[in-house]
């Protein structure tokens, strides 16, 4: 396990992780600033942004002082020089979830924040593009929500002919 | 009904019927300033690192240019993949990938399946290299489990990982062939797969999704005499690659579109995050195999290889002398194969033999409660990352300790290299846009999973 970079905001708490180095749960507002102390201390890449609805599991294992909410955004960040994974997970909000963007210190989460505004429905502050990826412009809801049920739209053909 | 009809005479409506809407490209009169400073060349913004604010030609006014589609449905994009283009004459400004074709919600669908059944559903997202979705999804349950999985288990899923490096770098050289109009490429990189792909009917019954690696160890052991059948694919296929040699690199047409066409350097590859051999060919020797080694990949000796100007010409031969060291793998497993189990023997994990089950009463409860309730495995949540022949294959996986994954969320190479092409694209010529799209080499069904 290793150990936060110089000038990450106070507070932050951590616990180890399964397969990785350090496992973090800064608040919404110190998010930013921490993912820019990694970045500042050799976490060229961010290698992954995703976002999980946790509406079943409000009472999931946190550490203490983490207070959960409904969506969380994970992201793994990578040092390729010392081979180090930090994953950061950040309790996004239960209402309407909203965190900051991390375009400006990594252009290549651009895709991956859109994928989960696209699928959940959490809002990435500055973000250049914030549209639909994989839905179509159109499509009601964010299919990954456990509230969003399987199989909604049942046949895609609007104007096929019904069973005879 | 003659509404819908479409007519040059009515452009209206066939902007209407083409528009992706917010999520396509907009005209230059509907982008703002900064936003078009950002942008040009490349959606991705690259915010200060690419663009020069200087290059960009504020002035340009929208009839000298023009926004064309590319695809979804055009053979060379390899799938649906659909670009939406700004051309000046035939240069290309700027580019926008317009993705979700090909989404089917696989995600959504993991959730609802059993951790057993979970691997037929990732084998189906990178359908060229199915063992590698398998190999990194069973990873993932199993650091979950906790479990450890048998030594020749281990090499077995090796060497049909690095067997399915090669028929999946096999395919992008064909298809790469194909697009630049070497259709002789084409016969053969589909001719020697087909060595691979009957290897894999062989050894598990299927020639591709073929749901081999999963949770616990791999489906069957392999078959007897594959000794013989490896050595055959490892002694053609590496016989081959000096053919293929002959036939494309020092070909003049061939140089004259990959030599020099769309660069992209170090600096601009890692702020896109963009992995595998389109990293590499900048230089940067970043492999998992042997950066962060899984499996058994400190024990065999192998070349991660680079490339110098991160060219097309790179990333060709990158993947072409990756197929020799795959062949190096695949060859060091045949010599060092272990004997023993190829899957766990944890009664929670891997279902019985059949024989067992008629003569234990213990063996029927654990094959029944396995295939219909599906193992349990303990809450928690994990990244895991291999690499798979396009990059770093992850798999973030939520237990809230049921028998089907709370989350289950792929981070596919394809998805995150795609972001390069609009960069890889800018200033170049229309023709040579195809070249980028086989060189980046996106599988549709990872794209849009």
């Amino acid at each position: 396990m290793i150990s936060l970079p110089a000038r990450s905001p106070e507070g932050v708490i951590t616990s180890e992780g399964m397969a990785c180095d350090l496992l973090c749960f800064p608040t919404v507002e110190q998010y930013p600033k921490l993912v820019r102390a990694f970045k500042n201390a050799g976490f060229q890449m961010a290698i992954d942004v995703c976002g999980v609805d946790y509406l079943e599991q409000m009472d999931r294992a946190l550490p203490e002082g983490v207070v959960a909410t409904r969506f969380e955004v994970v992201v793994n960040l990578l040092n390729m020089v010392k081979k180090e994974r930090v994953r950061i997970r950040v309790q996004a909000g239960t209402e309407a979830p909203e965190v900051a963007s991390l375009f400006e210190f990594y252009p290549g989460v651009e895709a991956m924040e859109r994928e989960a505004f696209d699928m959940f429905g959490i809002l990435f502050t500055a973000h250049p593009d914030m549209t639909r990826i994989l839905m179509p412009e159109d499509w009601e809801g964010h299919p990954l929500r456990k509230d969003y049920g399987v199989g909604r739209v049942p046949v895609q053909f609007k104007e096929a002919p019904g069973p005879r | 009904m003659t509404d819908k009809v479409r007519t040059a005479n009515r452009p209206d409506l066939l902007v209407v019927e083409t528009s992706e809407g917010e999520q396509g490209l907009q005209p230059r009169s509907q982008t703002s300033k900064a936003e078009l400073g950002r942008e040009v060349g490349s959606v991705l913004r690259v915010s200060g690192l690419t663009v020069d604010p200087n290059d960009v030609d504020f002035d340009r006014q929208d009839d000298e240019t023009m926004i064309i589609n590319m695809g979804p449905a055009h053979p060379s994009t390899h799938g649906v993949l659909r670009l939406m283009l700004e051309l000046d004459g035939e240069f290309v400004l700027r580019t926008k990938p317009v993705i979700g074709y090909l989404h089917t919600g696989m995600e959504k669908t993991g959730e609802q399946l059993t951790y057993t059944q979970g691997a037929t559903n990732v084998t189906r997202m990178d359908y060229v290299s199915p063992i590698a979705n398998e190999l990194n999804y069973s990873m993932a349950v199993e650091k979950l489990l906790g479990i450890e999985v048998p030594e020749r288990a281990i090499w077995i899923r090796m060497m049909m990982a690095e067997l399915n490096r090669i028929a999946s770098h096999l395919v992008w050289m064909a298809t790469n062939g194909m697009d630049l109009g070497a259709t002789s490429m084409m016969i053969y990189g589909f001719r020697e797969r087909e060595l691979v792909l009957a290897f894999f009917e062989k050894t598990a019954g299927l020639r591709f999704n073929l749901n081999y690696v999963r949770p616990g160890g791999v489906a069957a052991d392999l078959p007897d005499g594959w000794q013989d059948d490896v050595a055959v694919i490892c002694e053609t296929i590496d016989a081959r690659t000096y053919e293929y040699d002959q036939l494309l690199t020092g070909q003049p047409i061939f140089r004259e579109r990959m030599v020099g066409v769309a660069p992209i350097t170090a600096e601009e590859a890692i702020a896109l995050s963009v992995t595998g051999p389109v990293l590499r060919s900048t230089g940067v020797a970043w492999d998992l195999r042997r950066a962060m080694p899984y499996l058994a990949y400190d024990q065999v000796e192998f070349d991660v290889i680079v490339g110098t100007y991160g060219d097309n010409f790179d990333r060709y031969a990158i993947r072409l002398n990756e197929i020799r060291e795959s062949v190096k793998i695949v060859r060091q497993c045949l010599d060092m194969m272990p004997k023993g189990d190829y899957r766990i023997q944890d009664p929670k994990v891997t279902p019985p033999p059949r024989a067992r089950i008629g003569e234990s009463m213990e063996a029927l409860i654990h094959h029944f409660k396995l295939f219909t309730e599906g193992m349990h495995v303990p809450a928690g949540e994990v990244y895991s990352a291999i690499e798979s022949p396009r990059g770093e294959l992850g798999c973030y996986l939520v237990s809230d300790g049921s028998s089907k994954p709370y989350r289950l969320h792929v981070r596919g190479p394809s998805f995150v290299n795609l972001q390069a092409i609009p960069l890889l694209m800018r200033g170049g010529s229309l023709s040579d846009a195809i070249t980028v799209i086989s060189s980046v080499d996106p599988i549709m069904g990872e794209v849009d999973r």
